[in-house]
């Protein structure tokens, strides 16, 4: 049976603890001590957005003792279709305080620790060595591999849950006799090869499916109970409302995990998923492509300038906003390609920048001379030069 | 045989979530699988040929890697393959 680590003393249950869990209390496989593993126990909830909202709710609610909380962003208006845990009132605020305020509410007796800041290399292990469980409920790939390999590192069981759109996946990674995330994933995706949630969407409901489970999970490790996922991968098809389990096998060469492992400290995980460190300058020119700041081309624009602006989102989001660029859904540039003048300085412009800097690179290749992209994107544009531009 | 394309691919299937290929071997079903929608050639595959390492595929639900004859090993009608890339959700990469 694999369990987390736990003290030997269980601390006592109070009279309130006895009436909050009583239907937990009655189950045969809670019962008492159960309940009191629950309440010596220590997660740590990495991310308190999408997956985080429902995790930290019910193991809350369940009675886990200490919840751990890392996140050092702030609540967005577009977090609220699904990231439940926070509230309208909450725009603008830390998603740290704004969490806190509503796990004490649902559980006064509940010990929140905050961790204000961004989980790096320098912090993880010092971070994580606290905890007896640890449920990954993050947004970036270099997090992902930074938790997993501090998990390992320190012999942490981490309640995995990942989603994209409408499809989930969830396992139990780095427990002792199980597989960690790099047997499954020895490398990253390159950057901009797999879209995030703001390229692709997510449909609100699906973090909520995912995070539960990893909930479950985490309860199942604390209590020593059913069977963990560990060794499978569960995916779901929210759309189909289809769940199906792979296998997972522990890889004896993995560089972390393995017999004989080559990864013993902590890397630079920016670097390993091949992402530019962040710096405090806006780069004004990225891999050979000229950056052009919202508020030039609207210099440029008031000058009078015949501009080419060419749009590489999807025609659902031209409709949604537009600044009057032409376009062409960055999947048919390579077959549209006749459309976009050569002779032409062409602005590549899309939501926040990213696909843009890409196909500004892909124009750049197939011998465009004069190509720029539109740093921060429409997003920027509503942001810095008119509000009226709806975001998104 | 039925090949699976996870969501992130299905830009390249024309927005197909299962594909039906008629192959001998695993090999042989990817290569149908990419001559028939070859944008997804290099998702899948490094410019030498190789699975790409954060791909998995998967014969029935067990790891391409794993079987002894890996992506030589013979398939059946009733096989499926699955293709499971890493996801990670919200933010944005540059």
């Amino acid at each position: 049976m694999n369990t987390a680590t736990l003290p030997i003393e269980l601390p006592e249950l109070t009279r309130d603890d006895l009436s909050r869990y009583s239907r937990h209390l009655i189950l045969p496989e809670v019962g008492v001590e159960g309940q009191r593993k629950l309440k010596a126990a220590r997660v740590l909830c990495v991310g308190t957005g999408g997956l985080g909202s429902p995790l930290a709710l019910y193991l809350a609610a369940a009675g886990v003792g200490t919840l751990g909380l890392v996140d050092f962003d702030v609540v967005d208006a577009s977090n609220l279709q699904r990231q439940i845990i926070h509230s309208t009132a909450d725009i603008g605020r830390k998603k740290l305080d704004s969490a806190e305020e509503k796990l004490k509410a649902l559980n006064p007796a509940l010990n929140v620790v905050k961790h204000d800041t961004l989980l790096s290399s320098a912090n993880a292990l010092d971070i994580l060595k606290d905890y007896d469980v640890v449920a990954d409920g993050t947004d970036n790939f270099p997090t992902r591999y930074l938790v997993n390999d501090a998990c390992v590192l320190l012999g942490k069981p981490n309640a995995y849950g990942s989603i994209f759109r409408f499809e989930g996946q969830a396992s139990v990674f780095a427990t002792k006799d199980g597989p960690c995330y790099r047997c499954l994933y020895p490398e990253p995706p390159p950057p901009g090869l797999v879209p995030s949630c703001a390229e692709g969407g997510v449909l609100g409901i699906l973090p909520g499916l995912i995070g539960v489970i990893q909930a479950t999970e985490a309860i199942k490790l604390i209590l020593g109970i059913g069977e963990p996922l560990i060794g499978r991968l569960l995916l779901v098809d929210a759309l189909k409302m289809r769940f199906r389990e792979l296998k997972l096998r522990k890889n004896p060469e993995c560089p972390v995990c393995g017999t004989h492992p080559t990864v013993t400290h902590l890397i630079d995980y920016q670097q390993f998923c091949g992402l530019e460190a962040a710096s405090e300058a806006p780069k004004s020119v990225k891999n050979g492509i000229p950056q052009l700041s919202v508020k030039d081309l609207k210099r440029r624009i008031d000058a009078g300038e015949n501009l080419f602006i060419l749009d590489v989102r999807e025609p659902f989001e031209y409709q949604i906003a537009n600044i009057g660029g032409k376009l062409i859904p960055q999947n048919e540039v390579p077959q549209r390609i006749g459309e976009i003048d050569r002779n032409q300085e062409i602005i590549v412009q899309c939501k926040s920048g990213g696909r843009s800097q890409r196909i500004a690179e892909f124009l750049k290749q197939s011998g465009y001379p004069n190509v720029t992209n539109l740093a921060g994107g429409i997003l920027a544009w509503s942001d810095e030069v008119d509000p009226r531009v709806p975001k998104y | 045989m039925t090949i699976y394309i996870p969501t992130p691919l299905r830009t390249f299937t024309a927005g197909k979530d299962a594909v039906e290929v008629n192959a001998a071997t695993i090999a042989a079903a990817l290569d149908e699988l990419t001559v028939a929608y070859p944008d997804l050639r290099k998702h899948l595959f490094t410019s030498e040929g190789k699975v790409r390492a954060f791909v998995n595929i998967y014969l029935n639900d067990e790891d391409v890697r794993y079987l002894p004859a890996k992506e030589a090993t013979e398939v059946s009608p009733a096989d499926t393959l699955s293709i499971i890339p890493s996801i990670a959700g919200g933010r944005q990469t540059r």
